[in-house]
C-alpha cells in the first residue's frame, strides 16, 4: 500500500468559480450530487447534497458563517461536522475537499 | 509568570433569573468570563413555574429541570449545589460561603430569589407548617397528602390557590384561608374572583374569606393539629401551607452594605446602585421602586444584565409590564395592567354568569389600560399587546370586546379556544402538529417564547395562521412566565438586537449601501448575518439607494436568484409573464414548444391568469428562458418578493356591463411596475365594473372601474388570512390610477419591514397615515411616484440576462453543475 497510500484528489474549478457565500454542485459518475461550499473566509466544504430532512438540495441554500440553510424548510446544516444546528436533529455526509494552488479539489 | 486568566463571574443563585442571565450572556459573549454558580437547593436549575403541575401530579421534579448538570459542564460553568452564601467582601472581592469556602469574583450577580412570607403567629414554626416555594416544599406537601387529611392554605393569591389545587387533586380535603374579601384581588376584580371561587368550590376546594389567623395549634404529637382565628374558630389541620406572599431575599445584599429597600436597588443596566461591580436579576431586586414576582419581567432583566456583563451596554432595562394567568387546569383567568379602572377610565364589560364568561375591558382615552378575563381568555395575550404598545383602539373599539378573531387578524379554522381543545386536535396545518405535542414539547423543553415553541416544534413557523392558537397554548402551559412577542420591538434576527425599523433607518440616515457595511455598522453579532436578515437587508440597500447599492445574489433566497420557484423536488417552475393575463397564439405556441422540447411534466393555469410550467430542470432554465424570449416573453417574477401579477377582468372592451377599459388598464400598471421589488410580494387586479370579477377586492392594490372614473382599493389580501381591501380614493384618470398606485407602493417599498405585505405595513401605520402621504399630499404623491419610476428605470429582463450569459460567466455558472468523469484513467471534474 506504500505507492497506492497516496490519497488521489479530483480537480473540481478554480476556487474563483464557486462565488464566497455561495456553492457548486458535482455531479459523480454514481450516486447522489455533492454541493461544494466556499465561505467568506475561502474555507471549502463539500456534503452530499440532501438535507436530512425531506431531501432539498442544500446547494442551493444562503451559506452564511460556516453554516447552510436549506432552501425547503429552513433546516440549517453546520458545514463543519455535517450536523444539523438544534433543535432539529440529523447529519449529512461530508466530503473531504480543499483548495490546491487555487483549484478546488475533492477526494476520490 | 501568572498567564492573565479571564475575569471571574460569581453568580449566587442557580434559579430561573440567574441561570436565564447566563444563558443570555453565553449568546452574547460565550469565552468572557469563568463563570461560578452557587445555589442553595441541592438541585440544577429548574422551572419554579412548574411546580404546582408537579404538585397535582402532571409533572415530575425531573421533568421540570431546565438545565442539566451536563449543561454546565458544556458550558465550562463550575456550579456548587447546597451552597449557601454567607458574606460578600467588596474589599477584597470574594464570597463567603457557609462551608468556610470563599469564591472570588470581578462580576458579581445577585439572584437570590425571594422567601416566602411566614405569618408571624404563634405556631408558625410547627413541623407540618411549611411555605410552597421550592421543591423540598413541594415534595414535603406531596409526603403530607399521603398520610393526612386536612389542609389549610393561608392566602388566595395565585401561589396559594395552585397549591390548595393541588392538594386537593392529592386526595386532601383542602379550605383556603384569605384575609380579603375576594380571592386573587390584586390580580382580579370581584365579579371574576366570585365566578373563579364558585368553580373551584365545584372542584371541592373550601373557602373562608375575611378570616384573620390568630394561631396555629399543635395536636398531641407535636405536630400542628388545627388553625384558630381571630373571630375564635378554629378548623383542623395537619398541613399548613403559608402563601401569604413573598419578600425580596436580600439578607446577603443588606450585610454587604448594598442599598436596600424592598429589594435591592438596581439601576436600568441591573447593576446595584451602591457598587457597580454587583448586578442583581430576579425577585431579589428592586428597579424603580418594583419588585416583580412573576417570571417574564426577571427575563427581560436577564437580557439586559447578560447585555451589560458582555461588554455591549447597549440595552436597558425600563420596567415590565406584567399579566397574570392562572395555571389550574381547567379554568382560563387572565388578568393585565389597570383592571380595576377609576378617575377617568372607562369600562367594556360582558358577563354571563350561567355561561361562565367575564370580560373586562378598561380603557383610558382611546388606549386600553387594562383587562380581567374569565371564562374565555382566548384573547389575551392580543389585549396584552394593545395595552403595551399603547395602541391607539379607537377604530376597533365597537369589535374589541369581541376579540381579535372578528378583525380576523388570527383564528385558525374557527378555533380560536385552544384550552377546548383535545391534545389531539391538530393546532398547526402546515406541519401536522398537534395540541399535545406543544404541550409536552413546552414542558419537557422548557420553552418561554414563541419562537422557542416554532423552531422545537415547527408549530405556526410556516404560514403562521395558528400562532394565537399557539401563544395561546404557551400561556396556558407557563402562565405569567409568557410574554406574547411584541413584533414591533422584536429584533430582525439573532443576529442583532435591532429592529427592522431602527435598520431601515440607519441605512437611509447614514447612507449605507452593501450587506457588509450594514453588519459592521450596526455591530452585527455573526460574520455574515444569516439566512433570515441577509434577504431583508439586501432588499433594504437596494430598495433605499437604488443604482447605487449593489444587488448581492447570495443573499437571496435560490428563487430569485435563479429566477424561478424551486419545487419540493428540487426541479423549478417557469411563469413567463401574460400582461393583464392576456396572450397571443405565437406565445401560446412557444409555450407548448418549450414544454415538449424540455419535457415539463406539468403544465397548470395559475390564480394569477397566466401559465405555469412545472418540474424545469435547473439547467435548462436559461435555454428555455431563451426560447421564450424569442417569443417576446419575459419573466413573470412568480418566484420573487415583487411585482407578481396584475389580474384583469374583459372590460368595457367585450363586456355589456363594463364601464372601463380594465384590460388595458392593467397592461398599463404592469408595465410599469415590471421588475419591483418589494418587502414581499404584490399582486394588483383591474375590473372594469364594480361586479368586480378580477377580484380586486382581496389584492395590494385592486382598482376598480366605474362609470365616472376608478376606485382604488389598497392592502388586500387573498392567501393565508382573507383580508378585503380598503377604499383608498377614487380618482377620474387612466394617469392618475398609474400615480396614486406607484405612490401607495413606494411608500410600502420605502417604509414596510421585510417580508410584511401591504396589509400588515397598513395595519401598522394605519390607513389615515396612507391617505395623508399619498391622498391628500399631492407633492409627496408625486415624489414618491417620482422615486419609485426612478428606481425601474433600466431594468432589464432577468430571464434575457441569463438567456444570454456566457457559460463561465458567473451567472452562467449558476446554472451548470461540475461533472466527474472517468478519462484516460485519470478522474477529473468538468463543468457541464
Amino acid at each position: 500500500m506504500s505507492a497506492g497510500s497516496e490519497i488521489a484528489w479530483i480537480d473540481l474549478c478554480a476556487l474563483d468559480e464557486i462565488p464566497r457565500l455561495g456553492s457548486r454542485v458535482v455531479l459523480p459518475p454514481a450516486g447522489h450530487p455533492i454541493a461544494v461550499f466556499r465561505t467568506a473566509d475561502d474555507a471549502v466544504h463539500a456534503v452530499v447534497d440532501r438535507c436530512p430532512h425531506k431531501g432539498g438540495p442544500l446547494s442551493q441554500g444562503i451559506v452564511h458563517g460556516d453554516r447552510v440553510t436549506c432552501p425547503l424548510h429552513g433546516w440549517q446544516v453546520e458545514l463543519r461536522s455535517g450536523e444539523v444546528v438544534a433543535p432539529d436533529k440529523g447529519c449529512v455526509k461530508r466530503r473531504p475537499v480543499r483548495v490546491q494552488d487555487g483549484r478546488v479539489q475533492l477526494q476520490a | 509568570m501568572n498567564i492573565q486568566s479571564k475575569p471571574r463571574l460569581l453568580v449566587i443563585g442557580n434559579g430561573m433569573a440567574g441561570i436565564r442571565a447566563v444563558e443570555e450572556l453565553l449568546k452574547l459573549a460565550p469565552d468572557l468570563y469563568d463563570i461560578t454558580v452557587l445555589g442553595e437547593e441541592p438541585h440544577p436549575n429548574y422551572n419554579r413555574i412548574l411546580l404546582s403541575p408537579v404538585l397535582a401530579g402532571e409533572m415530575t421534579v425531573q421533568d421540570i429541570v431546565l438545565n442539566d448538570r451536563n449543561w454546565y459542564a458544556e458550558n465550562g460553568i463550575t456550579l456548587h449545589t447546597g451552597c449557601k452564601a454567607l458574606r460578600i467582601d467588596r474589599a477584597r472581592r470574594e464570597v463567603e460561603g457557609a462551608d468556610g469556602r470563599r469564591f472570588p469574583y470581578d462580576r458579581l450577580l445577585l439572584a437570590t430569589g425571594s422567601l416566602p412570607f411566614m405569618l408571624p403567629v404563634p405556631g408558625n414554626t410547627l413541623p407540618g407548617v411549611i411555605a410552597y416555594r421550592d421543591i423540598a416544599d413541594t415534595d414535603a406537601m406531596i409526603e403530607a397528602s399521603k398520610n393526612y387529611r386536612h389542609a389549610v392554605v393561608i392566602g388566595g393569591g395565585l401561589l396559594g390557590l395552585e397549591a390548595a389545587n393541588g392538594l386537593s387533586l392529592r386526595g386532601m380535603d383542602v379550605t383556603v384561608v384569605h384575609l380579603g374579601a375576594w380571592i386573587m384581588e390584586r390580580q382580579l376584580d370581584q365579579q371574576a374572583a366570585g365566578m373563579l371561587k364558585d368553580s373551584l368550590e365545584k372542584k371541592g376546594l373550601k373557602f373562608l374569606l375575611e378570616k384573620q389567623t390568630e394561631s396555629l395549634l399543635a395536636g398531641p404529637a407535636g405536630r400542628v393539629a388545627a388553625v384558630r382565628f381571630r373571630s375564635g374558630e378554629e378548623i383542623p389541620a395537619d398541613l399548613v401551607v403559608m402563601a401569604a406572599g413573598i419578600r425580596p431575599n436580600t439578607k446577603l445584599a443588606e450585610s454587604a452594605g448594598l442599598a436596600c429597600h424592598r429589594g435591592i436597588l438596581v439601576t436600568d443596566t441591573l447593576q446595584t446602585v451602591t457598587d457597580p461591580r454587583i448586578y442583581a436579576v430576579g425577585e431579589c431586586a428592586s428597579h424603580r421602586g418594583i419588585a416583580y414576582g412573576l417570571v417574564a419581567p426577571l427575563f427581560d432583566q436577564a437580557r439586559v444584565a447578560a447585555n451589560h456583563l458582555a461588554e455591549f451596554g447597549i440595552s436597558r432595562y425600563q420596567g415590565s409590564l406584567t399579566s397574570t394567568k392562572l395555571k389550574v387546569t381547567g379554568i382560563d383567568v387572565f388578568s393585565a395592567g389597570n383592571f380595576t379602572g377609576g378617575e377617568g377610565c372607562e369600562q367594556i364589560l360582558l358577563h354571563d354568569a350561567a355561561g361562565g364568561l367575564y370580560k373586562k375591558l378598561v380603557l383610558q382615552g382611546n388606549r386600553l389600560i387594562g383587562a380581567c378575563l374569565y371564562g374565555d381568555t382566548a384573547d389575551g395575550a392580543w389585549y396584552f399587546q394593545l395595552l403595551r404598545e399603547g395602541k391607539d383602539v379607537h377604530d376597533i373599539r365597537d369589535k374589541l370586546m369581541f376579540g381579535q378573531d372578528q378583525l380576523g387578524d388570527v383564528g385558525h379554522k374557527g378555533q380560536t379556544q385552544a384550552a377546548a381543545m383535545p391534545d389531539t386536535a391538530e393546532v398547526c396545518g402546515c406541519n401536522g402538529v398537534t395540541k399535545g405535542t406543544i404541550v409536552r414539547c413546552i414542558k419537557e423543553k422548557g420553552l418561554f417564547t414563541l419562537d422557542d415553541v416554532r423552531k422545537h416544534t415547527k408549530a405556526s413557523g410556516s404560514c403562521g395562521s395558528c400562532t394565537g392558537l399557539v401563544e395561546q397554548i404557551l400561556s396556558s402551559t407557563v402562565g405569567g412566565a409568557y410574554q406574547p412577542a411584541d413584533r414591533g420591538q422584536k429584533p430582525v434576527c439573532a443576529c442583532t438586537d435591532l429592529t427592522h425599523g431602527e435598520v431601515r433607518q440607519a441605512i437611509r440616515d447614514r447612507h449605507l449601501i452593501d450587506i457588509p457595511t450594514v453588519q459592521r455598522t450596526l455591530q452585527w453579532r455573526t460574520p455574515n448575518g444569516c439566512a433570515s436578515c441577509r434577504p431583508a437587508l439586501n432588499y433594504y440597500v437596494t430598495s433605499t439607494w437604488p443604482h447605487e447599492a449593489q444587488d448581492d445574489p447570495q443573499s437571496r433566497f435560490i428563487n430569485e436568484r435563479v429566477h424561478a420557484n424551486i419545487q419540493k423536488d428540487g426541479s423549478y417552475s417557469v411563469v413567463p409573464r401574460m400582461w393583464g393575463g392576456l396572450t397571443t397564439p405565437n406565445e401560446l405556441r412557444a409555450i407548448a414548444d418549450v414544454a415538449e422540447r424540455y419535457a415539463i411534466p406539468t403544465v397548470k393555469v395559475t390564480g394569477g391568469q397566466r401559465i405555469d410550467l412545472l418540474g424545469a430542470r435547473k439547467e435548462d432554465l436559461p435555454a428555455i428562458w431563451g426560447d421564450l424570449g424569442k417569443a417576446g416573453m419575459v419573466s413573470g417574477h412568480a418566484y420573487g418578493k415583487s411585482l407578481r401579477t396584475v389580474k384583469t377582468c374583459v372590460g368595457a372592451e367585450h363586456c355589456r356591463f363594463g364601464t372601463q377599459l380594465s384590460m388595458g388598464m392593467g397592461v398599463q400598471l404592469e408595465k410599469m411596475l415590471f421588475g419591483m421589488w418589494s418587502p414581499h410580494k404584490v399582486k394588483l387586479a383591474v375590473s372594469g365594473c364594480p361586479r368586480n370579477c378580477a377580484e380586486a377586492g382581496i389584492k395590494d392594490v385592486g382598482i376598480i372601474g366605474v362609470e365616472s372614473g376608478y376606485e382604488i382599493y389598497v392592502a388586500g389580501n387573498g392567501g393565508i388570512k382573507t383580508e378585503v381591501a380598503q377604499f383608498l380614493c377614487k380618482v377620474t384618470s387612466d394617469e392618475d390610477v398609474m400615480e396614486y398606485t406607484g405612490a401607495f407602493l413606494q411608500l410600502y417599498r420605502e417604509e414596510a419591514w421585510y417580508l410584511d405585505r401591504t396589509v400588515h405595513y397598513v395595519n401598522r401605520v394605519g390607513l389615515d397615515y396612507i391617505k395623508s402621504r399619498v391622498v391628500e399630499d399631492a407633492e409627496n404623491r408625486k415624489a414618491l411616484y417620482e422615486r419609485l419610476l426612478y428606481a425601474l428605470q433600466g431594468y432589464v429582463d432577468p430571464w434575457l440576462e441569463r438567456a444570454a450569459a456566457a457559460a463561465d460567466s458567473p451567472q452562467g455558472r449558476e446554472f451548470r453543475g461540475i461533472a466527474i468523469v472517468q478519462a484516460m484513467g485519470q478522474t477529473v471534474g468538468g463543468a457541464v
